[in-house]
C-alpha cells in the first residue's frame, strides 16, 4: 500500500473519513447500534436477574400454566426478532445507499474532487 | 410407575439399530456426493477457506444455524427442559439474544475489514505478528474445547442411538465420525463444510418442527396443557417445572454461577471463531447482514420448538424413564421421538443428531486449520513470504492433524463429564476475543499493547479459574458421595474458588486490561490505518470480493 506510508500526506481514506457524508454515515450508525445494544442487553439482564433471584414473581401464573416467567422469556424472543427486522430494514434503506456511493467513489479513485486513480486502494491485501 | 418397571424399560433396547445406521448412512452418502461436487472449484485460498465468498445470505444463514445448533443444543436443551423445566429454557434465551451482538456490532464490520480469520481484523491496525499469534492461540483453544466436547458426546450418543456398548466399540465409532469429518473438510474445504451444515440444519429444523406439531396436536395445541402433562407425569414436586430455580436456584453460589453463564453466553457467540469465519463466505456486508437475520429466525424458531419438545418429553416419556435411559438427560428427545412415531421416527431423529455432530465438528476443524495455516504458519512463521497454495497445503495437513487429535481426545474423554467444555469455550470467546474485536473496531486510541493485555489476560484467567474451580476437582454429590468433577477421585481436591463459569470475573477483567494496556503504552496509533479501517468497515470499500470461476 503506497498510500499509508506518508507521514504528512493525507490518504484517500483520511479524505473520505473527514468528509461530511462519511461522518454522517458513521454518526447515524453509532446512534442506532449503541443505544439498541444497550437496550437489549439491559432487557436481557433484567430478565436473567428476575429468573435468577425472583422465583416467586416469575412463577406467578397468568392463565393455565403460562407464567410471568414464560411470557417474559417469550418476550425475549419477540424483542430479538423485532430488533433484527428493524435494524435490517433501517440498514438496507438508510445506510446501504450512502455506503455504496462512498465505496464506488473510493474504488474508482475519485474522492473529494478527484485524486490520482492509481493511488487508490488496491483491494484486500492490506489485512 | 414403580421402580421395577423403570428398570425393565431401561435394559430393554428401544428402536432398531440397523435402521438407525441405514438412515445415517444415507445422510453420509448424500453429503459426500454434495461435498465432492462442491470441491471441483477449490483452487485458491479464498475457495478453500471462504468458499470463494460465493454463498448467498440465506444459504450462509442456514449454515450458521447448522453450525450453531450443536447436539448440545438439540439433545441437551430438550433434556434440560424435560428434567428441570423452566431453567432449561433459560439457556436457549442466552444463545439466541447473543446473535444481536453479532448482528449490530460485529458481522458486517468484520466482513468488510478481514479476509479469512478473526486475526485479520485485529492485525489491521495493530502490530501484526504478536496479535496474530495470540488470536490464533485463542481460536485454537476455543475450537479445541468445543471439539472435544462434541467428540466425547458422540460416544454417549452411540450408546443410546445405535445400541453399541463397550468402550472399544464406541471408540471405533468415534474414529469413524472423525474420519468422515476429515474427509469432508479435506475434500470439500469451506464449500463442502457449508453444504453439510445447510443440509443438516434443514433436516434438524424440519425434524424438530414435525415433532413439535405432533406433541402440540396431542394436547389440543395448548402449551399450557403440555406443561400440565409434564407436571402430572413428574408426580410429586412436578409443579417446580413451571417456574425458574429448579436447577440454578439451589444456593447463592449456583445463582451466581447462572449469572456468570448468562454473561458468557450473550457475549461469547460474537467471539466464537467458527461463527466469525462464516461471515467471510458471502460476497458483501449486506449478505453478511442477511445471513445473521436468517440465522436469528432459524435459531429462534428452533429454540421455540425445543421448549415444546422438552415439556413434551417430560409429559409423554417422563423424568424417571429419561434418567434411567443410557445417555440420561440427552436421551429425552430421541425417547420422545420413539414415543411419538415409533422405530422409524427414532431412527430419523437419531440420524439427524449424528449428522449434527458431524457438521459441527467439520465447521470447527476448518476454522482451526485456517487459523493455524493463515495466522501462525503464513504470517508468523513465514512472515507472509508464502505462496497461497502452500498455505492451503498446510491447512490440509492441519485438518488431518486436528482430526486425529480429536479422535484420540474423543476416545479418552468418552464417558467423562465434559459438558463444561462448551461453557468454557464460550467464556474464552467472550473474554479473550470479543473485547479486543470491539475495541479494535470502535476505539480509535486502542493499540497493540491493549490487545495483547486483553487477549492474553482473558485467555489465561479463564484457563486458571477453570482449573481451580469445582468443575475440575472437589465437587462432591452430597447425597451419594460421588464426584461430580472431571477428576473422579474425591481425594484429589485443589479447587480454590467456587465459581464454575469464569465469565463473571474474566469478561470485565479482559475489558479493563484492554483499556489499561492501551493507556499505559506509549505506542502511537496510526491515524492512516484507523481511517482506512473505519472507512472500509462502514462502506465496504476495498473489501474482499467473491471469487468468479
Amino acid at each position: 500500500m503506497t498510500d499509508t506510508t506518508g507521514g504528512s500526506i493525507e490518504t484517500d481514506y483520511q479524505r473520505v473519513q473527514r468528509s461530511d457524508e462519511f461522518q454522517d454515515l458513521k454518526r447515524r450508525f453509532r446512534r442506532f447500534v449503541f443505544p439498541m445494544t444497550a437496550l437489549f442487553l439491559v432487557w436481557y439482564f433484567v430478565y436473567v436477574l428476575l429468573a435468577d433471584y425472583a422465583h416467586d414473581f416469575m412463577a406467578t401464573k397468568v392463565w393455565g400454566n403460562i407464567t410471568v416467567g414464560l411470557l417474559l422469556g417469550l418476550g425475549q424472543f419477540v424483542s430479538t426478532f423485532a430488533i433484527t427486522m428493524v435494524y435490517a430494514r433501517w440498514a438496507n434503506n438508510r445506510q446501504d445507499p450512502v455506503a455504496e456511493r462512498l465505496r464506488l467513489h473510493i474504488e474508482q479513485g475519485v474522492v473529494d474532487g478527484g485524486s490520482d486513480p492509481t493511488s487508490g486502494p488496491t483491494g484486500g491485501d492490506a489485512a | 410407575m414403580n421402580a421395577l418397571v423403570v428398570a425393565a424399560d431401561a435394559t430393554e433396547k428401544i428402536g432398531d439399530p440397523a435402521l438407525n445406521i441405514t438412515i445415517f448412512g444415507a445422510f453420509v452418502l448424500v453429503t459426500l456426493v454434495v461435498v465432492f461436487r462442491a470441491s471441483r472449484n477449490n483452487k485458491t485460498a479464498a475457495d478453500y477457506y471462504a468458499a470463494g465468498r460465493s454463498f448467498t445470505g440465506p444459504q450462509n444463514g442456514t449454515a450458521i444455524a447448522g453450525d450453531y445448533l450443536s447436539a448440545a443444543s438439540f439433545l441437551g436443551i430438550c433434556g434440560a427442559i424435560a428434567l428441570n423445566g423452566y431453567d432449561g429454557f433459560l439457556y436457549s434465551i442466552g444463545f439466541l439474544v447473543a446473535w444481536l451482538v453479532a448482528l449490530l456490532l460485529v458481522a458486517e464490520l468484520l466482513r468488510n475489514t478481514g479476509r479469512f480469520t478473526m486475526a485479520d481484523v485485529l492485525s489491521f491496525r495493530l502490530k501484526e505478528r504478536p496479535v496474530r499469534m495470540v488470536a490464533a492461540l485463542s481460536t485454537l483453544a476455543v475450537v479445541f474445547f468445543y471439539l472435544l466436547a462434541q467428540m466425547a458426546g458422540a460416544g454417549g450418543l452411540v450408546a443410546l442411538l445405535l445400541g453399541i456398548e463397550g468402550t472399544a466399540a464406541q471408540g471405533v465409532v468415534i474414529a469413524v465420525v472423525g474420519a468422515l469429518m476429515i474427509l469432508y473438510v479435506l475434500v470439500g474445504g469451506m464449500k463442502g463444510t457449508t453444504w453439510v451444515q445447510i443440509i443438516k440444519a434443514v433436516l434438524l429444523i424440519v425434524g424438530a418442527g414435525v415433532m413439535t406439531l405432533w406433541v402440540l396436536a396431542k394436547y389440543g395445541f395448548s402449551l399450557s396443557d403440555v406443561i400440565q402433562g409434564a407436571v402430572d407425569t413428574a408426580g410429586e414436586g412436578g409443579e417446580a417445572l413451571v417456574g425458574p430455580g429448579k436447577q440454578y436456584g439451589a444456593t447463592a453460589m449456583s445463582q451466581l454461577n447462572f449469572l456468570s453463564l448468562a454473561l458468557a453466553l450473550v457475549l461469547g457467540t460474537a467471539g466464537l471463531p467458527h461463527v466469525l469465519m462464516r461471515f467471510y463466505t458471502v460476497p458483501s456486508a449486506k449478505e453478511a447482514r442477511r445471513s445473521v437475520v436468517w440465522a436469528i429466525w432459524l435459531i429462534g424458531i428452533f429454540y421455540l420448538f425445543t421448549l415444546v419438545l422438552g415439556y413434551g418429553a417430560g409429559a409423554l416419556v417422563g423424568p424417571d424413564k429419561i434418567k434411567a435411559a443410557p445417555g440420561g438427560q440427552n436421551s429425552a428427545a430421541p425417547l420422545l421421538a420413539y414415543e411419538l412415531g415409533g422405530t422409524v421416527l427414532l431412527a430419523l431423529i437419531s440420524a439427524i443428531a449424528f449428522a449434527t455432530i458431524l457438521a459441527v465438528v467439520a465447521g470447527l476443524t476448518i476454522t482451526a486449520a485456517t487459523s493455524f495455516a493463515h495466522d501462525i504458519y503464513a504470517s508468523v512463521i513465514k512472515k507472509g513470504q508464502v505462496r497461497p497454495d502452500g498455505e492451503v497445503r498446510v491447512a490440509r495437513i492441519t485438518v488431518v492433524a486436528i482430526g486425529v487429535l480429536a479422535i484420540v481426545g474423543g476416545i479418552f474423554a468418552n464417558g467423562q463429564n465434559v459438558a463444561f467444555l462448551v461453557a468454557l469455550a464460550f467464556a474464552v470467546a467472550a473474554s479473550a476475543n470479543l473485547p479486543t474485536i470491539l475495541c479494535s473496531l470502535f476505539w480509535k486510541r486502542f493499540n497493540t499493547s491493549g490487545a495483547l493485555w486483553s487477549m492474553w489476560g482473558g485467555l489465561i484467567s479463564c484457563l486458571v479459574l477453570i482449573t481451580f474451580s469445582p468443575v475440575v476437582s472437589g465437587k462432591v454429590d452430597p447425597k451419594t458421595g460421588d464426584s461430580l468433577s472431571m477428576i473422579k477421585d474425591t481425594g484429589v481436591d485443589f479447587h480454590l474458588i467456587s465459581l464454575e463459569n469464569p465469565g463473571l470475573i474474566t469478561i470485565p477483567l479482559a475489558f479493563v486490561l484492554g483499556i489499561v494496556g492501551t493507556l499505559i503504552s506509549k505506542e502511537k496509533s496510526s491515524p492512516e490505518r484507523y481511517a482506512e479501517m473505519e472507512v472500509r468497515s462502514l462502506t465496504g470499500a476495498g473489501s474482499e470480493k467473491a471469487v468468479v470461476h
